[in-house]
């Protein structure tokens, strides 16, 4: 078959359509106060695992490879504990399984990509991408699947990209960030900002209650843990409150 | 690794997390796609955001690790700020702005 009888879109064209473009830069934008929490945590991450004693390759190995910041810090922090290889994969890959939810509760948006674009979106699926792609689909549903993959790009240009470069940057050069800025609240900050204008309806704010509640009762429990008992039990007030409102409207 | 730990079990480490991460976010994404979810998932799934990521923060929020674990009222007013900020304007660089500014002011006056 000759190329110009290939029915696909030019990927050329792709770019130029104005809409997608606007797309993928709408998506660059909202993400750019990402990049306060994402640069000095990806700093961070190089220097704590120089300290370690792995290579720079290594950081890189980890940031481009697994590119999930909090299950590379577990994995850091136990190896340097001598933890056993097999604890140290199955604590990370436990940090790592909320994932999945968000995985299934993007497929409604994304069901009829191709099988290479669910893959890079897959590869590239962090709390940032997910969270801001899914508040975007949320508010603008009508928003053809080219758009909603191209705003997934921009966020992903924007809160992927710098992790790796930032992380290769800590740990070639090695300083640590001051520790009385008080970093570690940077992270709670833009999740509870990020999700805070999603709250819109009492089914929303029950599944927020319920996952919180869950979580601190749960905390004690091996890492990740909690969170995966918590998060379905939010999710499932959530989906109670909206069947028992939507009955009440009705009645 | 300066604890002795070889390369070679670092890097297996790294490719065996990298391969299970992106399974786990391939999972129904890359499984699920040409087939009807049923409606009481899709209901669930609707949650998911507003459900994970904060119970993914909350104990975060009342036992910092930079406070060895115990509770600390600027870290938790400035969370509530945050909440609140993004609940009243719906906007997030607001929300994200005085939570900050709570935060760094409180532990500048306390």
């Amino acid at each position: 078959m000759s190329p110009t009888s290939d029915p696909r879109p030019d990927s050329r064209q792709a770019l130029a359509d104005p809409g997608l473009a606007q797309a993928f830069r709408r998506g660059a934008v909202k993400s750019l106060p990402f990049l306060i929490v994402m640069i000095p945590f990806a700093i961070l991450f190089g220097v704590v695992a120089l300290e370690a004693g792995m290579d720079v390759a290594q950081v890189l190995g980890f940031s481009v490879l697994v590119l999930a910041g909090a299950s590379q810090f577990t994995a850091v922090q136990l190896l340097s504990d001598n933890a056993p290889v097999i604890v140290v994969i199955l604590s990370c890959l436990a940090v790592n399984l909320r994932m999945a939810m968000y995985s299934a509760s993007l497929v409604p948006w994304l069901r009829d990509a191709t099988p290479g674009q669910k893959a890079w979106v897959a590869y590239a699926l962090v709390d940032q991408s997910y969270a801001l792609s899914i508040q975007e689909y949320e508010a603008n549903p009508r928003m053809a699947l080219p758009q909603r993959l191209a705003f997934f790009g921009g966020v992903v240009m924007v809160v992927c990209l710098p992790w790796m470069i930032f992380s290769w940057v800590g740990a070639t050069v090695g300083r640590a960030i001051p520790d009385d800025i008080a970093l570690d609240f940077a992270m709670p900050i833009t999740f509870l900002a990020m999700i805070a204008p999603m709250l819109r309806t009492p089914a929303h704010l029950a599944a927020c209650f319920v996952a919180v509640l869950g979580s601190l009762v749960l905390a004690g429990l091996p890492s990740g843990l909690g969170l995966l008992i918590a998060s379905p039990l939010g999710m499932a007030a959530g989906a109670a409150v909206e069947v028992w409102s939507g009955r009440r409207a009705r009645a | 690794m300066s604890n002795g730990t070889s390369d070679l079990t670092v890097w297996l480490v790294i490719v065996v997390l990298g391969i299970g991460t992106f399974l786990i976010r391939w999972s129904f994404l890359g499984t699920l796609g040409d087939r009807e979810l049923p409606p009481w998932v899709l209901r669930m799934l609707r949650y998911t955001p507003v459900a994970v990521l904060p119970a993914l923060v909350a104990p975060l929020v009342v036992w910092p690790a930079a406070t060895g674990g115990q509770p600390e009222p600027a870290r938790m007013a400035a969370a509530a700020v945050t909440v609140a900020i993004g609940l009243w304007t719906r906007n997030m660089i607001l929300a994200i702005l005085a939570g900050a500014i709570t935060l760094f002011g409180l532990l500048y006056m306390l």
